[in-house]
C-alpha cells in the first residue's frame, strides 16, 4: 500500500532577551544552579509578573519575517499541570489570542521547487526549569534558572509531507531567527526545540490518520532519524490492518527506535484559563510599523540580492544566505575582491570542505573573510594561479599567515616572465621530439600534454596564459 | 448540565486535593450548580459581545530588559524542604 505522511512541527524558540519574560532574573546560560531564579521564577506567594517589553518586540518581528497577522491584542492564559520544574503549578502561554497569528514560510525542495508552510500560530510562553535525576538517592534536584526563559512556540500547519521536507522548514526557521537575531538557534543547549506530529493516510485519501508526537528532538540529523523511523513504525501497523494509538512518544537515538512516553496515557486536561495576573497585552500599528522599519535583511530577499546584484545562480544564492554567518563570511570577501562569483565559488568550494572536513562551524573559521578576500585579488591580479591559490590557502587555514606572506615565504609568485617562460618551453620541446612530430602532424589534442610538462617544470607557478600562447607560437614552428 | 462521583473524583487528582469520601456527594451538587448556573449563561446571546479576558479596563504594562534581580539562593533555599549542591530536592520524579 502506498502511503502518505503528514507533519505538523511545534518549534520553541528560546528568545535571547538578557531577562526572563516575566521577572528582572538574568537568562545567561551556564549559570550556577538557582543563581538566576527569583521570587517571581519560583512562584512565590504574593509576586506579580511583568512583561518583558524585548520579548514581544521580537515576537512581532517574527511574525512579520513570516508575513503574519500580529495579534493587536493577545492575551496571557495559563496552562495548568503538576511537575517540579513548574513550581507555580502552571505555565504561562498563550491560548486564544496569541501575539502572532496565521503566516507562511517558503522552503526550496531538493527538486528546487519552492514550497510553501503554512504557519498556524506563533505564541509566547515561559520555558520551564530542569530536573536531573541523577547523583541523588531517592530524590531529583531542581534547576530552575531556565524557569521563565521567553519561548516562541511556533505552530506549523501540517503542510510537511516527508522527513526531508521537516527538516527544510526546520532550517528556514532557524535562518529566520538567526537573521532576525531573536534567538542564538543554538540548538545543542536546547534554543530551538522542536515536537513532531505525524500520521500516515492512503493516498489519495482527505482524512488524516491518527497521529502521534515525537517530543522534544533538538538536532536535525535527529529529527530526520527519528521521523524516519516513526514512518516506518506507524506503515507496519497499518499494513497488518492495525491501527494507531494517539501518544506521545519519544525518540531513543542510541536505539533509534520510538518508545510511548508514559506508561499510562491520562488524556491531558490544562484547564486553561486568562492569567488574572497579567493584563492584555495591547499594541498598535505604529508599533507594528516601526518593528516592521528595522527588521534586519532576511534569508529569502538576500537570495533575491544576490542573485540580482551579484549575478550569482540561484543555487548559489540560496546556499550562501542560508546561514546569516556564512552569508556575512561571504559578503566581508566580495567587498574585499569584488569578485562575486570567485568569492561564491571559494566559500562554497575550498572553504566549505574545509570546514566540514574539520568539523568546524564558520563563527569558528581560521581563516579571515579579509584574507579571503586578498587570496581571491592575487588571482585576479596574476600573482597567482588557481591552483598554487589553493595551497596557499591550506596555508592560511594551517594558521601560517596572510596570503601576502605565505606566498612571499614560499616563493609561489607566478612567473610571468616570458623570457623564463621561453626558456622552459624551448626545454620542454627539446626533451620530446617526438611528440612535437605528432602535434605538428595534426595531433593537436597533444597541447594539453605540453602545458602539463610546462607547469610541471615551472613548479606549477607558470602562467598558463602565457604558456599557453608561447607554446602555441612555437608548435606551429 | 450535571457532574457525577467520577467527574468530582478526577478534578481533585488534576488539583492535586484530597477530599474525603463522605465529601464527594456535596462537592458533586455544589459544582454542578455552578455548572448549571453557566448553562444559564450560556444561553444568553453573546454575537456581537467582545470576549473579556480581564474585568480591569486597563492594559499590561512592559518591562524594559534590564536585569534588576540578584542571586538570593542562599535565602530562598532556606524555605526549602530539602536542597543540595544549590539544587531544589523533591521525591524522585520517574519519566
Amino acid at each position: 500500500m502506498s502511503w502518505e505522511i503528514v507533519i505538523g512541527l511545534e518549534v520553541h524558540v528560546q528568545l535571547n532577551t538578557k531577562t526572563k519574560i516575566f521577572s528582572g532574573s538574568s537568562t545567561q546560560f551556564g549559570a550556577e544552579p538557582n543563581t538566576q531564579a527569583c521570587a517571581v521564577d519560583l512562584g512565590l506567594p504574593g509576586v506579580l509578573p511583568v512583561f518583558n517589553e524585548e520579548a514581544l518586540h521580537k515576537a512581532v518581528a517574527f511574525g512579520l519575517a513570516i508575513d503574519a497577522e500580529i495579534g493587536k491584542k493577545s492575551v496571557f492564559d495559563r496552562k495548568n499541570y503538576f511537575y517540579p520544574d513548574l513550581p507555580k503549578g502552571y505555565q504561562t502561554t498563550q491560548m486564544d489570542y496569541p501575539i502572532v497569528g496565521v503566516g507562511h514560510v517558503d522552503i526550496v525542495l531538493d527538486d528546487g521547487a519552492t514550497k510553501r508552510i503554512g504557519v498556524t500560530r506563533a505564541h509566547l510562553e515561559e520555558d520551564a526549569g530542569k530536573s536531573l535525576h541523577e547523583d541523588f538517592e531517592g530524590f531529583s534536584g531542581i534547576d530552575l534558572n531556565r524557569a521563565g526563559t521567553p519561548l516562541l512556540e511556533i505552530v506549523s500547519e501540517p503542510d510537511i509531507r516527508s522527513a526531508k521536507e521537516a527538516v527544510a522548514y526546520l532550517k528556514k526557521i532557524h535562518s529566520i531567527i538567526t537573521y532576525l537575531d531573536i534567538s542564538d538557534g543554538d540548538m545543542s543547549q536546547g534554543s530551538m526545540r522542536c515536537d513532531v506530529n505525524i500520521s500516515l493516510r492512503e493516498k489519495g485519501e482527505s482524512e488524516f490518520g491518527t497521529r502521534t508526537e515525537l517530543k522534544n528532538l533538538n538536532s536535525f540529523k535527529f529529527i530526520e532519524k527519528a521521523i524516519a523511523t516513526e514512518v516506518e513504525r506507524q506503515a507496519e501497523i497499518l499494513e497488518d490492518g492495525g491501527s494507531i494509538t494517539q501518544e506521545t512518544r519519544l525518540y531513543d537515538p542510541d536505539k533509534d527506535e520510538t518508545r510511548p512516553m508514559r506508561s499510562k496515557e491520562v488524556a491531558n486536561d490544562y484547564r486553561y484559563f486568562p492569567c488574572p495576573d497579567l493584563l492584555p497585552v495591547e499594541i498598535d500599528q505604529q508599533y507594528i510599523d516601526s518593528v516592521s522599519a528595522n527588521l534586519p535583511e532576511l534569508p529569502d530577499t538576500k537570495r533575491d540580492r544576490f542573485m540580482s546584484e551579484l549575478d550569482l545562480s540561484e543555487y548559489d544564492a540560496s546556499v550562501l544566505s542560508s546561514s546569516k554567518a556564512l552569508a556575512a563570511y561571504f559578503e566581508q570577501i566580495v567587498d574585499v575582491c569584488k569578485e562575486p562569483k570567485l568569492a561564491a565559488n571559494w566559500t562554497m568550494g575550498e572553504l566549505s570542505s574545509a570546514l566540514n572536513k574539520n568539523a568546524v562551524e564558520i563563527e569558528d573559521c581560521p581563516v579571515p573573510a579579509q584574507d579571503m578576500g586578498t587570496l581571491i585579488l592575487r588571482i585576479k591580479d596574476d600573482t597567482i594561479s588557481g591552483k598554487i591559490a589553493k595551497q596557499v590557502f591550506f596555508a592560511m587555514w594551517e594558521g601560517e599567515g596572510t596570503p601576502d606572506a605565505i606566498i612571499e615565504a614560499k616563493g609561489l609568485k607566478q612567473v610571468t616572465d616570458t623570457g623564463a617562460i621561453e626558456a622552459m618551453i624551448d626545454e620542454v620541446l627539446a626533451a620530446n621530439p617526438n611528440q612535437v612530430e605528432q602535434y605538428r602532424g595534426g595531433q593537436e589534442k597533444l597541447m594539453g600534454f605540453f602545458v602539463g610538462q610546462v607547469m610541471k617544470a615551472s613548479k606549477g607557478q607558470a602562467n598558463p596564459g602565457v604558456v599557453n600562447k608561447i607554446l602555441k607560437e612555437k608548435l606551429q614552428g | 448540565m450535571s457532574l457525577d462521583r467520577s467527574d468530582v473524583e478526577s478534578i481533585a487528582q488534576l488539583a492535586r486535593l484530597k477530599i474525603d469520601d463522605a465529601e464527594v456527594p456535596a462537592y458533586t451538587q455544589t459544582l454542578s450548580n455552578i455548572l448549571d448556573l453557566v448553562d444559564k449563561m450560556q444561553a444568553v446571546d453573546t454575537t456581537d459581545v467582545e470576549p473579556l479576558a480581564n474585568p480591569l479596563d486597563a492594559t499590561q504594562r512592559l518591562r524594559a530588559d534590564v536585569v534588576s534581580e540578584e542571586n538570593q539562593r542562599e535565602q530562598l533555599q532556606k524555605v526549602a524542604p530539602k536542597a543540595e549542591q544549590g539544587l531544589f530536592l523533591v521525591p524522585k520524579v520517574i519519566e
